[in-house]
């Protein structure tokens, strides 16, 4: 029988590796969702069928609610909301690691000696730290993303010797712990340890700003993956483990690719604020020149006049919910015979992707949504680009100014376009703090108001041509 | 303290020291101003215009003058009007200090502070008062209007009906301020522009421009300091002699704008040159107030020689009176910023201040002309002192050299060994099958589109969920009713993971599109 579920969960393996893999192309995508609840389902009913002893009923129970629970949530969330559904979701593996340690812990039945019982309770140890870390972190992920808590960084004094100092707490009670075997004190330790990982997660996240939202979730979902996965060595299972690791590398990955998107050191990101000190150089000085205004007039004129258009959406098309109309928008331009196409910025938003999926919503045909690397030679060509909701990732001083504070980050090199249109609502600062040149180019027109309502202004403008 | 701005006396001389733009910023500064009648007529800026802006209008130059604490003058005052300027007061105009040492010497001894415009040094931060260049830019514009004036010919090639018509070719020489406007100027018209100039790093300014940037063989850099351009050796100015002269035979105009500091014009464009020119051709000399760079011009005049017309008018920028009128007032509004840096009214002239300091020709009755050199070139000249080039690079990937890549694995194989040594034989087969997975990981994440990250952590986020093995393992398994509770919220929350990240998966991959 035991051949059997290893069998059946070497298949299911497979399939969530199929499942990881056919996400590369958009065309296999949906397969590889498939596989992955193949999978999903194997392990499951292979678990209950072949070594659950009858309880039945209670799984049944559980998972029905679970079910209705998460269907209700994935159906009525909306796409602008898909980093907080993400985050809270991780908070949820993360909570499951937790209890599943101490039950692992206060399971009767294990009785283990020697090296065996040190290994067992190291595990368990880990996988409670870090499913508690996992668990309160998602949580203040998610009250920033979805403005229940303020998502400026917390900046207490001497937080990372607080860090340390809990850290080091954790492995002294990790130290008393892993050797004694199950009694009144060892489960105060675990308690206590439990608590100040609870604790450090709120702790951790709370002191990074809103913006760096993708990387702190794609390494809220590396960790979730590491839960997991000391999960499966506690519980002696191979397929957790290679889950574990699957999810564990693909958040390690996307948080380095966000890194890198915005030119940081993981380090300095997960230490929390902006540069490592957490103090931004307000940009230094004033920036030099003028800052022109547009009309919805003009601007539909401009877009009458340009060839080729490239529209570089922010975290502000998501909170103006400003993709359908930029999708209208794009209908339109494509209709009268212009080229008009997406840049994205890796960071862009607040989730890994988050653009893309906004704009697939608002029925953006992906082959015209490119990525930074693929647009950026063709933006000296461009006749101009639209500009909606984004400041940091379109900053020149990343690229001119050495001193600044986002030098060296790639950014969208807007400004060597013929003409730029920003749409925005005010001259306040990107997230980063720094003053935008851009805005104050020649070739610049700022358009002030509400992104979604003056692209439906302009789009009835066009109308009539 | 009073600003006065007198009617300019000198023949010719169309431009006004103040607009009523500027005489509305004059006073923001804490100045009152006074304008002599009719002094912006020339300009097109009339007295009812100045009155509006604040400015009292006075009947004479010595009603205006009798007043002032500062003057602000375009060209140097004449005798008479020095009489009127009170003792203590300051005056801003061009000077001429090098050629002009009488002048400064009557200034000094009737103790008027004097600062000449021309003398502010060429640094970045004095551009915004650089006089010379902004009446320059304008000389260089006008220099193509006046020979465009003279040219019978379109300065641009067209194919008509009546026939083809060849475009114009215009050489400039010296591609400073002036020869750089020209440049454009004549470009924007039509015409078939080239440039010569001794610094070799004008030459990306004047390609910038669109014009064909000519170079003798010989290697020398001509460039001096303050932006401007040394004497060069006899061997290269014979080959630059040569060159003209090839260059004569085809081209139709030719704008000369070669000045080097306190000397004599250099005489670039020679008399053969011009006989060799075609008749109508046109040479407009800019230099012609320093004698210019051609051996038949006359300072003021226009000339005929062998039928090529040369104009040596020296009043370029007087001849677009309203446009030079309105930059020089913003320079002088510049300046006066500032030198009064408290915005009260009250000028000081702050020696520590580079730019104040260049200007400054006399200062409480001495003499304090010629400056010290400025510190830096405004053009950049001798490589070494090349503007920092602007180049940021994405945090440089860390190269791993071979000894520390080697160093790296050997501990990882020691930490292994120890692990294996110690630990049991069922641990090290599951942290076998962990290693591997995060390899396996590894190379599939990297194959996921940028585009699909979103449904790639709502898909990782429904399949770490697989958790829910391990509470399925404990539900009613172990006899212990706390562990049995724990595994049961333990199975609700991960099935949530389960059914919502795989449904909303599914839902973003709908939407995608082609």
């Amino acid at each position: 029988m035991n051949s059997v579920i290893s069998m059946a969960y070497l298949f299911s393996a497979v399939m969530f590796i199929l499942s990881l893999g056919g996400l590369s192309t958009h065309e296999t995508a949906r397969r590889g969702n498939y596989y992955g609840m193949v999978g999903m389902a194997v392990a499951i009913i292979a678990t209950v069928a072949g070594i659950t002893s009858g309880a039945y009923l209670p799984v049944a129970i559980a998972m029905g609610v679970g079910a209705v629970v998460g269907i209700h949530l994935a159906r009525k969330v909306e796409m602008t909301a898909m980093p907080q559904l993400v985050a809270l979701l991780h908070s949820f593996v993360g909570l499951a690691a937790v209890l599943i340690g101490w039950g692992g812990y206060l399971d009767p039945r294990v009785n283990l000696v020697g090296a065996a019982h040190i290994v067992h309770n190291t595990e368990i140890f880990i996988g409670v730290f870090i499913g508690a870390i996992t668990l309160t972190g998602s949580i203040v992920a998610f009250g920033k993303l979805q403005g229940l808590i303020s998502g400026k960084p917390l900046m207490l004094p001497a937080r990372h010797w607080l860090n340390l100092i809990a850290i080091l707490v954790c492995v002294l009670l990790g130290a008393w712990f892993i050797p004694a075997d199950v009694g009144p004190t060892t489960i105060v330790y675990l308690l206590v340890m439990t608590s100040i990982a609870l604790l450090l997660g709120i702790h951790l996240i709370a002191a990074i700003g809103g913006a760096d939202m993708p990387v702190v979730i794609s390494m809220l979902n590396s960790y979730s993956g590491w839960a997991a996965a000391a999960t499966g060595f506690m519980l002696s299972n191979d397929l957790l483990i290679v889950i574990g690791a699957l999810v564990g590398s693909s958040g390690a990955i996307l948080s380095y690719i966000m890194c890198r998107g915005m030119n940081r050191s993981f380090i300095s990101v997960i230490l929390g604020g902006f540069g490592s000190d957490g103090e931004v150089a307000g940009g230094d000085g004033e920036v030099e020149g003028e800052v022109v205004a547009t009309s919805h007039d003009e601007l539909a004129e401009d877009l009458r006049n340009a060839e080729s258009i490239v529209i570089v959406p922010g975290f502000g098309m998501a909170v103006a919910h400003a993709q359908q109309a930029v999708s209208d928008l794009t209908d339109k331009l494509r209709k009268a015979g212009k080229t008009v196409r997406f840049g994205i910025h890796p960071v862009a938003g607040r989730l890994p992707g988050h653009m893309n999926v906004l704009l697939a919503e608002a029925n953006v045909p992906y082959d015209i949504v490119l990525e930074m690397e693929e647009i950026n030679d063709d933006l000296p060509k461009t006749d101009l680009v639209l500009v909606i909701g984004a400041n940091d990732t379109v900053n020149p001083d990343a690229v001119e100014k050495p001193g600044s504070p986002i030098a060296g980050m790639p950014v969208l090199e807007v400004w060597k376009a013929g003409k730029v249109v920003v749409l925005k609502r005010s001259m306040a600062s990107g997230y980063a703090g720094v003053a935008n040149p851009l805005f104050y180019k020649e070739n610049s027109r700022m358009l002030f108001g509400d992104a979604k309502e003056s692209l439906q202004s302009v789009l009835g403008k066009l109308n009539p041509a | 303290m009073i600003i006065a701005i007198p009617k300019e006396t000198a023949p010719g001389e169309a431009r006004v020291a103040a607009t009523p733009a500027s005489v509305l910023r004059l006073q923001s500064l804490g100045f009152d101003v006074v304008i002599e009648q009719g002094a912006g007529e020339a300009a097109n800026f009339p007295d009812a215009e100045y009155e509006k802006a604040g400015a009292k209008i006075c009947a004479n130059a010595a009603d205006c003058l009798s007043q002032a604490g500062l003057v602000l003058k375009v060209q140097g005052p004449t005798d008479a009007e020095l009489e009127l300027i009170p003792s203590g007061a300051t005056l801003i105009s061009f000077l001429k200090p090098a050629q002009n040492g009488e002048l400064l010497q009557k200034l000094a001894d009737r103790n008027i502070n004097a600062l000449a415009v021309e003398s502010i040094p060429r640094i970045s931060r004095a551009q915004k008062m650089d006089a010379l260049s902004s009446m320059a830019n304008i000389a260089g514009y006008r220099a193509v209007i006046e020979a465009a004036h003279e040219f019978g010919r379109f300065f641009t090639g067209q194919i008509t009906a009546a026939g083809k018509i060849p475009p114009a070719k215009v050489l400039v020489i010296g591609a400073g301020v002036a020869g750089l406007s020209a440049i454009g100027t004549a470009k924007s018209m039509g015409a078939i522009v080239r440039a010569f100039d001794t610094r070799p790093e004008v030459r990306e300014q004047v390609e910038s421009m669109g014009a064909e940037f000519l170079t003798v063989e010989i290697e020398e850099d001509g460039s001096g300091t303050g932006g401007y351009a040394k004497q060069m050796s006899k061997e290269f100015i014979d080959a630059e002699m040569a060159l003209f002269r090839e260059q004569a035979k085809e081209v139709d105009i030719v704008i000369t704008t070669a000045l080097i500091p306190g000397k004599p014009a250099p005489k670039l464009w020679l008399a053969d040159m011009v006989d060799t020119m075609a008749d109508g051709s046109v040479v407009v000399d800019l230099a012609a107030e320093m004698g210019g760079n051609c051996d038949y011009t006359e300072a003021d005049k226009k000339v005929v020689k062998s039928g090529v017309t040369i104009l040596g008018y020296t009043n370029l920028a007087s001849r677009a009176a309203t446009q030079s009128s309105t930059l020089y007032a913003t320079n002088l509004c510049h300046l006066l910023t500032d030198m009064t840096p408290e915005k009260n009214g009250e000028i000081n002239i702050n020696f520590d201040d580079e730019a104040i300091r260049g200007a400054t020709v006399v200062k409480e009755g001495s003499i304090t002309w010629p400056p010290p050199p400025p510190k830096l070139s405004a053009a950049p000249q001798k490589p070494k002192e090349t503007a920092p080039q602007i180049k940021v690079e994405p945090k440089p990937e860390k190269k791993t050299s071979p000894l520390s890549l080697v160093a790296f694995w050997a501990v990882a194989g020691a930490l292994l060994l120890a692990l294996g040594k110690s630990a049991p034989a069922d641990f090290v087969a599951h942290f076998t099958v962990f290693v591997l997975s995060i390899f396996i990981g590894w190379q599939v994440i990297w194959n996921v589109s940028h585009a699909l990250h979103t449904p790639l952590m709502s898909v990782t986020n429904a399949i770490s969920g697989i958790v829910i093995i391990g509470a399925l393992l404990q539900v009613g398994a172990t006899g212990s009713l706390l562990v049995t509770v724990l595994a049961f919220v333990g199975v609700l929350f991960a099935s949530i993971n389960i059914f919502g990240g795989f449904f909303v998966t599914h839902r973003m991959l709908k939407m995608f599109r082609r």
